[in-house]
């Protein structure tokens, strides 16, 4: 998994609630079997009108809006657990989403993916979709190592919530089944300790 | 210290805690499907993993599936291939697969639960956000992305932070013609899409334990809807009833033995929960959604709120209503039945008991999709075959057909679907198709007026 550390940069804002992963990538993209090729297809049904002329009014397509931080309204990332959602954000070009919420399926794939969900106030978002329409090109610090969230031409920042595994994963770049992979003798243990009357761990 | 059925299951599955991190669960069972699987098994390729516990994985195809002539080579040639990837997945790794054709074949959560794969007390994911349909069970199901369908491939195990826990209560007598479906689309609708983000929900009262598994599997499989990762009934005999003599249900002794184990599994009386609401069955009426998202929803005869912000306004300019506007007499030319929310047996006879000798209006689509295969024959066997097709109703063969839309059963632009689906975002059954959820007697009668109407006017 690629490595994060702190990013700075310029963000586009998609000022809409409840963004689910239906829009994030329709179902009909989702006959892949590799992660290659989701970018092009990320909020199609929205970047793109019935004949796949760009619409002229979404965020992504507005030229002034550019950089690798999406700032989205509350409650980003809900619906399917489709992880392709993660895979065509990162493929477009993001490597942090910002909201004031995260349905719980998305916020793991994302970390899973090297994509740093943040969490922010409902106010510093509301903030952030003022300074970033105001101003197109003022920059975004995004600073994992210490979990905060700034724009420093503005002197605003806010800290941010992560948890501690999750942290040290996306700034070395490890990943969970390496992790789980060391365990195996412990849950082998585990496995054998349960009890015999538990049909669950039998095989079909 | 009292525990909540959520704490008796979690714990007893836990490995091990990492100190200021996750814990390590256990998962008694994985279900897989050809869509969020093939990049699953790519990462093990690409590190040379292989599967540690194969006997506790089931797979079927269902996603990506036609609902027409599943006996000849699949149409869509990415789909077929989607389809060829998982059976060679299947093989290559010795897992169990219930692909198009067999008799065990339907979608994940309807299958998984009528073959007794699902029971009490387990653990239980897919790589699909409505697994959280076995909670129905009394089990601890949840949906996962692709990278941790990996995880459990290599180690049987999550690694994942033990949720909150909420608990939602209904008690009271449910009105004539309110079912399940919309218990739930009314809990949602008070509660909002959110209000679950981090919580597993027990559900509790007498109006669930009252239910059939059918039912019960219907409320927790939208528990997602609200954020929720996941929601669970403790089981009772209802759920003992339905699970013995299921295929992969312990047999005879065994099923003595282990259902004095699952006897167990109750919340104690005062054990804690971080969140809990309660309403009342008498409140519950036929449920409509009117916008983009589960959490807008008003009682069928009722008006789409006033107030509402900037989102809000969006869906409803996407869906053609206004606020304060009443939906009925609204015409509608689809009707969808089925999807892993709505499409076992208790769903087909509730339509079916509405709709005999009726005919469906001349302006409806009617489509009829059963979960699984078994739930086909089951509809043929009562007859109620005959009754939708004397009703101009179109039945098709298993799979998640219109609820998804990634197949060729789609609902045009424009029109308006009336689905016992669980989505109604934007463009979910096709590009520019509106969705209105319902249960299925709801989809019933519209399929009959071909409108929106107060039907509970028409039941005996």
């Amino acid at each position: 998994m690629e490595k994060f550390i702190t990013l700075t940069d310029t963000a586009v804002p998609l000022e809409i609630e409840n963004v689910d992963t239906d829009q994030i990538i329709p179902a009909r993209f989702l006959k892949a079997t590799d992660k290659s090729g989701f970018g092009e297809n990320l909020f199609r049904d929205w970047r793109f009108d019935s004949n796949d002329e760009p619409n002229p009014e979404f965020a992504l397509n507005k030229s002034e809006y550019k950089g690798a931080i999406l700032v989205a309204g509350d409650n980003f990332g809900c619906g399917s657990s489709r992880e392709h959602a993660a895979w065509a954000i990162k493929a477009y070009g993001f490597k942090v989403v910002v909201s004031s919420y995260f349905a719980d399926i998305f916020k793991g794939n994302a970390l899973n993916n090297g994509l740093l969900p943040v969490q922010v106030s409902p106010k510093f978002l509301e903030l952030l979709f003022i300074e970033i329409t105001k101003d197109p090109s003022v920059e975004i610090k995004v600073d994992l190592e210490a979990q905060e969230i700034s724009i420093p031409k503005k002197d605003i920042s806010e800290s941010f919530d992560i948890d501690p595994y999750k942290k040290t994963c996306m700034i070395n770049g490890f990943d969970d089944i390496d992790f789980l992979v060391s365990k195996l003798d412990a849950i082998k243990e585990f496995e054998t300790k349960r009890s015999q009357k538990l049909q669950a761990t039998k095989p079909l | 210290m009292k525990k909540t059925l959520f704490d008796k299951i979690w714990d007893s599955h836990v490995v091990e805690s990492i100190p200021d991190g996750p814990d390590i669960l256990y998962i008694d069972k994985h279900l897989i499907h050809e869509v969020t699987s093939p990049q699953a098994f790519n990462e093990l390729k690409e590190r040379d993993i292989s599967v540690f516990r194969s006997g506790q994985i089931v797979a079927t195809a269902d996603h990506n599936t036609p609902t027409e002539n599943q006996h000849l080579p699949v149409k869509d040639l990415l789909s077929r291939k989607q389809l060829k990837e998982l059976t060679q997945n299947c093989e290559d790794n010795n897992i169990t697969l219930y692909g198009l054709g067999h008799p065990y074949n339907g979608i994940v959560h309807v299958m998984a639960p009528e073959l007794g794969i699902t029971q009490p007390g387990m653990t239980m994911v897919c790589g699909d956000s409505h697994t959280s349909t076995h909670g129905a069970f009394g089990t601890i199901a949840f949906g996962i992305g692709t990278s941790q369908v990996s995880q459990v491939f290599a180690s049987q195990c999550l690694l994942v932070e033990k949720p909150k826990k909420l608990r939602v209560n209904v008690d009271g007598k449910l009105k004539k013609g309110v079912l399940p479906k919309d218990v739930i689309l009314y809990i949602i609708s008070k509660l909002g899409t959110n209000s679950g983000t981090g919580y597993f929900c027990e559900y509790a009262g007498n109006v669930f334990e009252e239910m059939s598994m059918e039912g019960r599997m219907t409320v927790c499989n939208m528990s997602i809807e609200m954020g929720a990762r996941g929601g669970l009934i403790a089981p009772d005999e209802t759920t003992f009833e339905y699970v013995k003599d299921k295929e992969f249900a312990p047999k005879a002794e065994d099923f003595e033995a282990i259902k004095a184990y699952w006897e167990t599994l109750k919340t104690d009386e005062d054990a804690e929960f971080d969140q809990e609401y309660t309403f009342e069955a008498e409140d519950i009426e036929p449920m409509i959604t009117y916008g983009t998202n589960p959490g807008m929803g008003i009682k069928i005869t009722g008006a789409i709120p006033m107030e509402g912000g900037k989102s809000d306004a969006k869906a409803l300019a996407y869906m053609g209503f206004k606020p304060g506007e009443s939906l009925l007499d609204k015409t509608i030319n689809w009707i969808f039945i089925g999807s892993c929310t709505n499409s076992r047996i208790e769903d087909f006879r509730e339509a079916a008991a509405y709709i005999k000798g009726k005919q469906k209006a001349e302006n409806v689509n009617a489509l009829i999709v059963p979960g699984s295969r078994q739930v086909a024959a089951q509809i043929e066997a009562e007859g109620l075959r005959e009754v939708f097709e004397n009703a101009g109703f179109t039945l098709r063969q298993p799979g998640c057909s219109a609820c998804l839309a990634m197949n060729d059963d789609k609902i045009p632009a424009g029109e308006y679907c009336v689905s016992t689906s669980n989505r109604n975002f934007e463009g979910r059954q096709g590009q520019g198709s509106r969705t209105i959820l319902a249960s299925p007697l709801t989809a019933a009668a519209t399929a009959v007026s071909g409108k929106l109407t107060d039907f509970t006017k028409n039941l005996n």
